[in-house]
């Protein structure tokens, strides 16, 4: 897994709340069966003026100029803003994927939906929850912006020249992100356990095992 | 030490491991796969030489890209090229580590949500994963589901466990009894309407209380399908001998003595009566009304007899905001009544109502009736191939096709639109679905969510109505 230590850069404001999955990726390109490739299409409807396909390239597409993306001063944003429940919606990993591989490594909002939440951590993408009030004041000094920022998880700081925010993160996740260590790896040192789990579970409850042949 | 609410007792039994910083390994009974999530996890499988840790607790089946038509060519019926390849894929990885796989042509194929209850292989007392946020369907028989991501789905073939953490109780009481024509699914979304789509992040709900008793096993699952729209990514309905009817007599049910065992075992899958919940949230069935989703987020309700409501009247900016902008994008306005919404398509199908219960309360209402001639599409997708062959052994299918209703094949259909079956930009859907949100079904489309009756109502008026009216119509006549 990709380790996540800290990233300095400029913050793109997308003042919505509730961004959905489908925004972040809508389903047609979920037809792949790669883990990358989904940067060109990340909040496809959005980004663009026209219907996007999985067969059409990013030069033959309609830009919308308005989308906070597609700003000159946003351009190599590292870091997303948004309101909260960020990621509601489906479980496809594909929309940490897309956000990802278009260079946002860190997305702040007041609060995320679980399952989002997990997979970002996953892919080496940071979630930070930061309370409303802080949220508001990034935004603020966001647009017009831009705004650069530090996303420090050693320090767990989000750092502006104006003000620095620590946020609370889960141990295990902020270790695991920050040594890069492989989840599977990590949970196949319980074998044993697992296994011993998996006997006594059988004795009690047979019926959990050995149906679907 | 106080009493464990039913969440607390089916995580206590599938602990493996707690860690010191408070991670836990959860064991994982049952992990159902579909072809959009899971090729990528295989694929991890395979660079890291990892071999699946056991085999016999996977069940598969394609869904999400499947036709709703044509399906005796089988895989060679899919057009599109790319959907093709995700298919294909999901069979040779089935082949290749032995999982048990539904195909296209085989009629248990369907729903992954629908096929897992049905044939019995989602049981009381499990834990069930998938990566699909919708996996929370599987509560409705007191067992702990919930949708995963991909790297999560890797990670539970390769481990038989999830790295867990514990989420908060919650309960949702409904007290009272639904009325005529007010469904599962009004209640889900009057919930939700209630709770707000993050109100339940970082608790697993349990819906309960008498009308929550009341409801059959199709009932729960609509309820619980749609959990993770109240932003908890688990429902659940305690045990009881609803649960135990339908679940006996399954193909991968226990039988014979293994079925006592079990059904002793299942009888404390309930909440301990001194149990304390972290949240509570109480409702009453019996005021309830036929809901209707007017926005893109699926806590933008309003009961059929309502309005649109005022952005302007609304205090909180932010939502005043996500109003503003639904009501841009769907082209509605504030005061409008529910009523006066003209539909283009109805889709009767998803995980959330395509089983037999849903298609016999929409069949009810089109008996004898006919789709306006305004619609220009009326579709009924059942859930899964066997929910088919009942539907029409009922004669169901003949009911729907006499109506100007289309009778599809089974799989996800509309409710995303991965397959052919899909709105046109800003066109109007009165959908059976769980979601709302732009573009979900469609490019450009307007979904509204309703129940089938409702729905089957709206494509009979050709705009959104009261089912209760035309219910009583009937009954009049009758
Ligand atoms: S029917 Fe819709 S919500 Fe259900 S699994 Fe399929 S796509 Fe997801």
């Amino acid at each position: 897994m990709k380790a996540f230590r800290s990233v300095s850069g400029v913050v793109a404001p997308l003042d919505r709340a509730h961004v959905d999955t489908d925004q972040i990726i809508p389903k047609q390109f979920l037809k792949s069966i790669r883990r990358s490739g989904f940067g060109p299409n990340l909040f496809d409807g959005w980004r663009y003026l026209d219907e996007g396909s999985p067969e059409k390239t990013e030069n033959e597409r309609q830009i919308n100029p308005d989308f906070v993306l597609n700003k000159a001063r946003y351009q190599d944003a590292k870091v997303l803003l948004a309101r909260e429940n960020f990621g509601c919606g489906s479980s496809r990993e594909h929309a940490v994927w897309a956000l990802e591989e278009f260079g946002l490594r860190c997305v702040i909002a007041p609060s995320f939906a679980d399952i989002f939440y997990n997979n970002c951590f996953k892919n080496g993408v940071l979630p930070v929850a930061l309370p409303a009030e802080a949220v508001d004041a990034l935004f603020a000094a966001a647009d017009p912006g831009p705004l650069t920022l530090t996303v420090d998880l050693e320090a767990q700081e989000v750092r502006t020249e104006a003000a620095t925010y620590g946020f609370e993160i889960d141990p295990h996740r902020r270790h695991c992100l920050l040594e890069g260590l492989d989840d599977i790896g990590l949970s196949l040192q319980y074998a044993e356990q697992i296994r011993e789990y998996e006997r006594q579970r059988r004795s009690e409850a047979p019926w959990l095992f050995d149906a679907l042949r | 030490m106080g009493g464990r609410t039913l969440y607390d007792k089916l995580w206590d039994a599938h602990l493996v491991a707690e860690r010191e910083d408070g991670s836990a390994l959860l064991y994982i009974d049952r992990h159902l796969l579909h072809e959009v999530t899971s090729p990528q996890a295989f694929e991890g499988l395979r660079l890291a030489g990892r071999s699946p840790w056991r085999i016999d607790a996977n069940l598969a089946t394609p869904d999400h890209n499947v036709p709703t038509t044509d399906r005796a060519a089988g895989i060679e019926g899919i057009t599109d090229p790319i959907s093709r390849i995700q298919v294909e894929t999901l069979d040779a990885n089935c082949d290749e580590f032995g999982i048990l796989e539904f195909r296209m042509r085989d009629p248990r194929q369907g729903i992954v949500h629908v096929v897992g209850p049905e044939q019995g292989a989602t049981l009381p007392g499990m834990t069930v994963v998938c990566g699909d946020s919708h996996t929370s369907t599987h509560g409705a028989f007191a067992a702990l589901a919930h949708g995963i991501g991909t790297s999560e789905v890797e990670h539970v073939l390769a481990t038989q466990c999830l790295t867990a953490k514990k989420a908060k109780n919650f309960r949702v009481w409904v007290d009272g009894t639904l009325g005529e024509g007010v469904t599962a699914k009004d209640l889900a979304l009057a919930i939700i309407g209630a709770m707000g789509t993050a109100g339940g992040t970082g608790y697993t709900l349990e819906y309960a209380g008498p009308a929550i008793q009341a409801l059959s096993m199709e009932g729960r699952m609509t309820l619980c399908n749609m959990a993770i729209e109240a932003g908890a990514r688990a429902g659940l309905v305690a045990f009881d001998e609803v649960t135990a009817a339908y679940v006996e007599g399954r193909p991968y049910a226990p039988a014979g003595a293994l079925w006592d065992r079990a059904l002793e075992a299942w009888s404390d899958l309930v909440s301990d009566p001194d149990a304390t919940f972290d949240r509570e949230l109480v409702l009453d069935a019996s005021v309830l009304e036929p809901q209707v989703s007017w926005g893109t987020s699926p806590e933008m309700v309003a009961p059929i007899t309502g309005q649109i409501p005022d952005p302007a009247q609304c205090d909180d900016p932010v939502r005043a905001e996500s109003w503003a902008g639904a009501l841009r994008y769907m082209d509605l306005a504030a005061g409008q009544a529910l009523t006066s919404i003209a539909l283009d398509r109805v889709f009767i199908g998803s995980c959330t109502n395509s089983r037999i219960e849903d298609l016999r309360s929409a069949a009810a209402v089109a008996r004898g009736r006919k789709v306006a001639s305004t619609i220009k599409q009326a579709l009924v997708v059942p859930g899964s191939g066997l929910v088919k062959r009942q539907a029409e052994e009922e004669g169901l299918d003949e009911i729907f096709r006499a109506a100007g209703f289309e009778w599809r094949d089974p799989g996800c259909s509309m409710c995303l639109a991965m397959n052919a079956d899909r709105l046109g930009p800003g066109e109007h859907c009165a959908s059976t679905s769980n979601r709302n949100f732009e573009g979900r079904q469609g490019h450009g489309g307007r979904t509204h969510l309703v129940s089938p009756a409702m729905a089957a109502a709206a494509a009979i008026a050709g705009h959104f109505t009261d089912v209760r009216a035309l219910l009583s119509e009937q009954g009049e006549q009758a």
